[in-house]
């Protein structure tokens, strides 16, 4: 059954209150003009019964347990759009929008799906539930082989964490096997922990598991630990933000890139080893973490424009407007919690987006959208002929 | 008012199960444990019970890998006791020799009430619930999804096919095998089980031997012959159709 | 010390339950190696016709008030009782909510063994045996029937309850009055399940459907088939996610688990989030024109055929059979 109501109704206590002001940049809530700029960016603020300025407003009244009692917080998808566009620069996504949701978690209050996707990740280290025995079994038939380091102990150049969706996802081990055969053309010295990776643990902390991301955090940690490379690589945006700004504060620093970063710092090693036409207007979507959240829009554009035959045409909201697909933050297992109140997924409205303008693929960086997006498509009746491909499968394709 | 849960952990399903060399038992090596659904269930409906009457509840399992996780997850839901069972439990034990022996333990903690699972999927000698309240002389009823508290009895809520349910006054002290708990499982955030390892002690209490007369002797252990695709049927339309009719009545439909 | 094969059969308000012939053929069987009689044990109050067409060689029927409805206290008194009396060979029970209530309390209190989730049992030299499933099918265990007298709940699927069934009515015989005390377990009410939309956790036909369906019209034609073959109609997300079927249908994570005899998965691709629930389906069929489609590599019988094609004709050929 689709699980909607939150079984009971915690009330919110004065520490968490007032820890919410003493949280980092949190004196700013006092600075909140109520301009609205927030609950109008939020792409289910229409759909809140407090979007994001009306929470600020409730916990400045002193009446955050009014706002409680709504499910409004489970229909955040912490996609930094409302952070990012405040004037007064209130932290709404980290400061109150996550430690709100971490507040719930601690009373037991989780949406069942939700639920599921967190003790998941903390048995198997997958959300999926899926055995960790078998997290490398996409790479079998790739030649050269890929090295799992926990049996080829050597040092490798780059450390390849591959992430949850591309390791189990069969859409998106397609993606995953189009990476491999990228980095083997440019003959990359790599490597991958395979079952001895766990998921990152950004959106499970994203959806208030503060907790289970230090421990997730703490075990790969360990794991990297018993390793020599120079440098982590990832596919996966949600990975990608964690390894750089929040595993450092617990001690896990290493140099990481995207792979799209990674890639375009090769660009002249690559661009003519992309011999084959992928003749298509392409639109490229901004994943949240990677865009908004990370400041990263050149690289990946940069790698599309490589292709020959592509010509990149751009969404009405791109960069750092770029409209969430919903996926991340937790919303991967809240799609049946926010479908009852949405009966509208963000995704479908992204396809919309790219129907309108005329593209033929709908390019991506992120593991997450593959299927999201092809499920969209699906269910727009326009979409036609649209395809969903991640560039390092246009550029794996552009390889021949 | 007194619950005892005694809880089972049993293979996890998630990873591949292996038959040992001996060709009768599972191979322990990749064995990972997990607690057993129903008990689970059981333990939740400790819970509400306790947060609607300040009844103790005490859950105890034995000592196998994944214990201490479980029995302080149920601490930080809210269970008051927790006790470990030591013995010799290597190569699996069948629910004869563990019912035998937490009898007289279970009888110490003088309970009103206990919940457990009303099966768990490794059994094969019966379920421990039953066999516990036959141990103990309490009645038993099973398939339990609910129940109220009345006046020194309880009123289950028994389940049978169908989704008929008997309303059955069950005297106490009583053994009841939980199907569901009213509400599922609670999320208990790792953060509060990590602050409860620190506040909280498993106690520990030997169980002298483990005496299994009354289950099989297993001959034999094996895996059922499992295709990895499906079998695909041809040809056109009406041949098709033919071959799902015969499919329907392997089937039992038709 | 007979070699008899007792056979509890499962009843419930004036309905035998098929379990109870899946048991009948189990006991037949076994009395092949003992030279036993297979015998059909009624408990009961004021029961009747309910022994016409169980194939066993005579009833024992145990008439008491306490029996009126089932409670396992009462069921316990009743077949200590008739054990002591009788010393079968074999007492067996249903592995359900009457026979798993009953079955381990009889083994622990009369230091009986017991053999549960039997799903078949067969006869080698002179030895009885049996073979049980456990961890949701993924193993089998094989073994012998201790002597001189085991206990045993059998579950269904590895025996056809027609081989329990029988056109000659057997013999009843009536045990004398027995007192039955010290029952503690009484029956108040039953609640009738609510009438409304169908469980399908409890149907044992399902026919699925997927995003393939396209839309809301085409259910029709999927509901035409449910509804010859006696099953109903549930699916995937994106169908009750459009409003198409009430979320009472929906199969998958964030809806029921299903255990039918049949699964027909119409236009159902197979992602993760919906197989998980179906894995309890005796037998899965896919029908999809996606070739690669994940659902094969969990179906038994699959085809790569488009549905709009096969469904009326499918459905046709169905009603044609139920009619002969």
């Amino acid at each position: 059954m689709v699980t909607t109501a939150i079984p009971h109704n915690p009330s919110f206590s004065e520490t968490f209150i007032s820890s919410l002001y003493k949280g980092e940049n949190g004196e700013r809530f006092r600075s909140c003009l109520q301009c609205g700029s927030c609950s109008g960016v939020c792409p289910f603020g229409s759909l809140m019964d407090y979007p994001p300025g009306r929470m600020i407003a409730g916990l400045r009244a002193d009446e955050f347990d009014l706002v409680m009692e709504t499910d409004t917080v489970w229909m955040c998808v912490s996609c930094y759009a409302c952070a990012q566009i405040c004037p007064s620069k209130i932290p709404i996504t980290a400061g109150l929008m996550t430690r709100t949701k971490e507040e719930l978690v601690l009373a037991g209050n989780v949406p069942s799906e939700l639920q599921h996707a967190l003790e998941n990740s903390q048995r198997y280290g997958n959300p999926m539930g899926e055995s960790p025995r078998k997290r490398a079994d996409w790479i079998t038939g790739i030649q050269p082989q890929v090295t799992i380091l926990g049996k080829e102990r050597r040092p490798v150049d780059v450390l390849w964490f591959v992430g949850d969706y591309p390791s189990y996802h069969p859409r998106v081990q397609i993606v995953a096997k189009a990476l491999a055969k990228i980095l083997n053309t440019l003959g990359i010295n790599f490597g991958i922990l395979g079952p001895e990776e766990n998921t990152d643990g950004d959106t499970q902390r994203l959806a208030g598991e503060r907790g289970l991301f230090e421990m997730l955090a703490e075990k790969n940690g360990r794991i990297f630990n018993k390793y020599q490379f120079e440098r982590i690589i990832t596919s996966d945006p949600h990975a990608y933000n964690a390894l750089k700004n929040e595993y450092p504060a617990i001690g896990i620093s290493y140099p990481v890139q995207h792979s799209t970063q990674f890639l375009a710092e090769r660009i002249d090693q690559l661009k003519p080893l992309l011999k084959q036409e992928v003749p298509a207007a392409v639109t490229y979507h901004d994943p949240c973490y990677l865009g908004r959240v990370n400041g990263i829009f050149d690289e990946p554009r940069m790698l599309l424009e490589a292709i020959p035959g592509v010509k990149l045409v751009e969404m009405a909201h791109n960069h750092a407007s770029s409209l969430c697909c919903g996926g991340g933050g937790g919303g991967m297992w809240l799609d049946g919690f926010q479908w009852e109140k949405a009966h509208a997924r963000l995704s479908e409205w992204r396809i919309q987006e790219a129907v309108d303008i005329g593209a033929n693929i709908l390019a991506v960086a992120c593991p997450y959208e593959p299927p999201r997006f092809e499920d969209a498509i699906k269910m727009t009746q326009q979409a036609g002929k649209l395809v969903v491909k991640d560039i390092v499968e246009l550029l794996a394709d552009a390889l021949g | 008012m007194n619950i005892i849960v005694p809880v089972k952990l049993v293979p996890d399903l998630v990873e591949e199960l292996t038959i040992d060399a001996s060709g009768t038992a599972l191979d322990t090596a990749w064995l990972r444990m997990i607690i057993n659904e129903f008990d689970d269930h059981a333990i939740e409906q400790a819970i509400l019970i306790k947060e609607r009457t300040g009844a103790h509840v005490t859950v105890l399992s034995t000592n196998v890998e994944g214990v201490d996780d479980l029995l302080f997850t149920a601490a930080a839901k809210g269970a008051d006791r927790l006790i470990k069972l030591n013995g010799d439990f290597e190569g699996g034990v069948n629910n004869h020799a563990l019912a035998r022996a937490i009898t007289d333990i279970v009888k110490g903690l003088q309970p009103d009430l206990v919940l457990t699972g009303v099966q768990a999927h490794n059994d094969l000698d019966g379920q421990i619930g039953p066999l516990l309240a036959g141990y103990l002389e309490m009645p038993y009823v099973g398939c339990v999804s609910g129940f109220t508290m009345n006046n020194g009895q309880v009123i289950a809520r028994k389940e049978y096919p169908g989704g008929l349910l008997a309303e059955m006054a069950v005297r106490l002290p009583a053994v009841l095998g939980i199907q569901a708990a009213e509400q599922p499982p609670r999320y208990v955030a790792i953060s509060k089980i990590r602050q409860i390892m620190k506040s909280t002690i498993i106690e520990e209490q030997a169980i002298a031997t483990l005496d299994s007369e009354g289950g099989p002797t297993i001959g034999r252990m094996f895996k059922p012959e499992v295709s990895e695709y499906a079998i695909m049927i041809e040809g056109d339309i009406n041949e098709i159709c033919t071959k799902l009719i015969e499919v329907f009545k392997e089937a039992g439909v038709l | 010390m007979s070699q008899d094969i007792y056979i509890v059969i499962e009843h419930l308000r004036g309905q035998v339950a098929e379990i109870s012939y899946v048991m009948l053929a189990a006991g037949h069987e076994l009395a092949k190696g003992t030279g036993g009689k297979v015998v059909a044990v009624l408990l009961g109050h004021n029961l009747s016709g309910l022994s016409s067409n169980l194939a066993a060689s005579h009833v024992l029927y145990l008439d008491h008030p306490a029996l009126v409805d089932f409670t396992s206290d009462a069921y316990h008194n009743a077949l200590t009782i008739l054990i002591n009396e009788n010393n079968p060979r074999i007492v067996m029970f249903g592995h359900t909510s009457i026979g798993m209530d009953v079955a381990s309390g009889l083994s622990a209190r009369m230091g009986l063994p017991l053999v549960s989730q039997c799903r078949e049992v067969h006869v080698d030299g002179g030895t009885l045996k049996f073979v049980s499933q456990a961890c949701g099918g993924k193993i089998m265990a094989e073994g012998e029937l201790p002597a001189p007298m085991s206990l045993v709940t059998m579950v269904p699927g590895g025996l056809k309850p027609e081989l329990g069934q029988s056109e000659q009515p057997p013999e009843v015989i009536r045990m004398p009055v027995v007192e039955l005390e010290g029952i503690r377990i009484t029956l108040k009410d039953y609640i009738e399940p609510e009438i409304g939309d169908v469980d399908i956790a409890k149907e044992s036909v399902l026919v699925s459907i997927g995003r393939g369906i396209q839309n809301k019209d085409n259910i029709e034609l999927a509901q035409d088939l449910a509804t010859a073959l006696g099953g109903v109609v549930s699916s995937s997300r994106p169908v009750v996610d459009q409003g198409w079927l009430p979320s009472t249908r929906l199969v998958g994570k964030s809806g029921k688990s299903v255990k039918p005899k049949i699964y027909l998965a119409l236009g159902i691709s197979g992602a993760p989030e919906h197989t998980e629930a179906i894995t309890g389906s005796n037998m899965i069929v896919a029908i999809n024109t996606d070739p690669v489609a994940p659902i094969f590599s969990l179906a038994k019988y699959g085809a790569v055929v488009d549905m709009f094609d096969l469904l009326p004709m499918l459905t046709e050929q169905v009603r044609k059979v139920k009619e002969s």
